[in-house]
């Protein structure tokens, strides 16, 4: 009992106490803790109301108005989605938890991760579509809420990686065409502001494609998000490459591997590597953005929230409403964040 | 086997390699010394096509070197190298960077070229090593799965660029050592090397670079006790003093 009291004492001096800038951060701390826990807790959880019909009602016990969150969930998460068939997208949310966790967890080798995703996004198509099976066709304008958010995000990302690849080796090719397309298309994404170049995505694609075909807004607005994350990320990726010293070109080139071979086999895995905290970064900014989609007119979590806030019985309960949406954001980026520091520990420890 | 004939080569203005002919007949073994500067490696990565000459031609196995890309790749793929600081693929364990060129460039299955990597570790004495990364290997560990995985292409040719210089003393044995008994087996090879207990023992030929060109040609016991040139003289004494 003595000797733990006494390690109990000492842990707290040498990790709490163990410069004066120290403790004051402690003290600091303990007393922002102190004064805002209580108060915090008591919002959100000890007088939240759960039940109530109103925000009026809400605002009488003094708490968080979580009953706005739970009346409105099915709209928030799928929007206009006909409400019969909103089993469909709820379906698809629980196939991208999977899919997230199954990469997440590891227990699948890579192979069979990589034919998880491809399956996985088949029957998200098949889902929200419909059309087949009996499920009746669903028009891509009615796809909202968090899958649509989710959908965006995973299009985007997997596009625009392998663009990024290729502009990336693009950029410093020895070809001057190449790299000059591959500089003027990176600076030309990075100096326009996303918002803008949505705008002016959805406006020129329709030019590039052969009168009569049209495309819906989703996949419009998929493709300028993803060829405007790939200019990004591409920049990420050429950091990794000029990371990676000219010996390792000069081996596989005395082993007599080709260009393809060299910079797959090669190359690429290592600047990949390096570079993992900044691609998450980028892909996590990436995975916020997707909000900014509503602008157009397509309806993703935050946009159905907002219009769910237009409900009369619950004008007040916009802070719940961003609360949710933001945490529901927090809890995809945080676990991207997590995914990587993982991934870079494994890579650290196989070769450091 | 290689021939260098009048090789020339700048680096921008500057003149690193002058008229500079070489002949190694097959199973020749060659060292190459000089001081620091003098384009050895320049010399040796002209025969792979590391660099590129600029005038003279250079034949590989009968194959004269030009900027076309196949024929480029047809060379490196018997011509095994080995560098100063190893330059092993830091991302693949000792078995992966043996079996990658054989797999992917001689189309070999997986199972074959692993038994094969798996031969020529033992050859250089770490098969036990096989499933380690290269940073958790020694220095002359290293250098000698280097050479490993050069002669898993079953290479014609051995070019070696100051394979010890990046190495601890003690470890500088070790790495000889194979190198003495691949030069026995009967490989071709050139080596920069200041490692001159190595050069009196395998070498057939010695060679002198000194500012871009080759200033003696000779066997070892001749270039060791009476060499011709007053340079030669002069860097023999230098490192022989050492
Ligand atoms: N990529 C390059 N660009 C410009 N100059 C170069 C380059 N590589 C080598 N040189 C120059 O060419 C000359 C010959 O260099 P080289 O590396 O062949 O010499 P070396 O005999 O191998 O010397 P060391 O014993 O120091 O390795 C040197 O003066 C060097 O500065
Ligand atoms: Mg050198």
């Amino acid at each position: 009992m003595k000797a733990g009291a006494a390690r109990a004492l000492r842990w707290t001096r040498v990790n709490l106490f163990s410069t004066p800038l120290n403790a004051a951060l402690t003290l600091f701390i303990a007393y922002l803790a102190v004064r805002l826990l209580p108060g915090t807790v008591g919002w959100a959880v000890l007088r939240a109301s759960l039940t109530a019909a109103d925000d009026r009602a809400c605002a009488a016990s003094g708490g968080a108005c979580w009953a706005f969150i739970l009346d409105w969930s099915r709209f928030i998460l799928f929007g206009r989605f006909p409400y019969a068939q909103q089993w469909r997208p709820a379906i698809v949310l629980v196939i991208f938890a999977a899919l997230l966790l199954a990469s997440f967890s590891r227990l699948l080798p890579g192979r069979w991760l990589a034919l998880a995703w491809a399956g996985g996004l088949g029957a998200v198509a098949l889902l929200m579509w419909g059309g087949v099976l009996g499920m009746p066709y669903v028009d891509t304008a009615l796809w909202n809420g968090l899958p649509l958010t989710l959908i965006l995000a995973a299009g985007g990302l997997g596009i625009s990686f392998p663009l990024a690849l290729l502009l990336a080796l693009g950029r410093r090719s020895s070809l001057p065409a190449v790299r000059t397309l591959s500089i003027v298309y990176i600076e030309g994404a990075r100096g326009v502001p996303f918002i803008a170049w949505l705008f002016l995505m959805l406006v020129l694609l329709p030019l590039f494609l052969p009168p009569g075909v049209a495309i819906a807004k989703l996949w419009r607005a998929e493709i300028a998000f993803a060829l405007f994350i790939a200019a990004y990320l591409a920049e990420v990726v050429r950091g990794g490459l000029q990371a990676i010293p000219r010996g390792q070109y000069e081996a596989a080139d005395a082993l007599g591997l080709g260009y393809l071979h060299k910079t797959a086999l090669v190359i690429l895995p290592q600047a990949l590597a390096v570079t993992i905290p900044a691609q998450v970064n980028t892909f996590i900014g990436a995975f916020k953005d997707t909000a900014l989609i509503s602008i157009v007119g397509l309806f993703d979590l935050l946009q159905d929230t907002n219009t769910a806030l237009n409900d009369p019985a619950w004008r007040m309960a916009y802070v719940e409403g961003y609360v949710f949406v933001g945490a529901v954001y927090f809890v995809f980026c945080y676990s991207m964040s997590l995914y990587s520091r993982r991934l870079e520990r494994r890579l650290g420890r196989e070769r450091r | 086997m290689i021939e260098l004939r009048r090789v020339n080569k700048w680096f921008g203005g500057r003149q690193v390699l002058k008229d500079v002919s070489l002949t190694v007949a097959r199973g020749e073994r060659v060292v190459v010394c000089g001081p620091s500067g003098a384009g050895k490696s320049t010399m040796i990565r002209c025969i792979n096509r590391l660099e590129e000459h600029q005038q003279g031609e250079i034949f590989v196995d009968g194959i004269e070197l030009t900027g076309d890309v196949k024929q480029i790749e047809a060379i490196r793929r018997e011509v095994g190298m080995v560098f100063q600081h190893f330059n092993l693929f830091p991302h693949l364990t000792v078995l992966d960077n043996l079996t990658l060129a054989p797999i992917w460039v001689r189309r070999m299955p997986r199972r074959e070229a692993e038994d094969l990597a798996m031969l020529y570790l033992e050859r250089v004495r770490i098969p036990e090593q096989a499933g380690k990364y290269p940073s958790q290997l020694s220095g002359g560990e290293q250098q000698r799965v280097a050479i490993a995985r050069a002669l898993c292409m079953k290479p014609q040719i051995m070019l070696f660029d100051e394979p010890t210089s990046a190495l601890d003393p003690e470890m500088i044995k070790e790495v000889l050592d194979v190198m003495v008994e691949l030069a026995q087996s009967g490989m071709t090879m050139i080596c920069v090397t200041h490692e001159m207990g190595f050069a009196r023992e395998v070498a057939d030929l010695m060679v002198f670079m000194d500012q871009g060109e080759v200033i003696e040609t000779a066997p070892p016991d001749r270039f060791f006790t009476a060499p011709r040139n007053e340079r030669t003289r002069l860097f023999l004494g230098r490192i022989l003093r050492q």
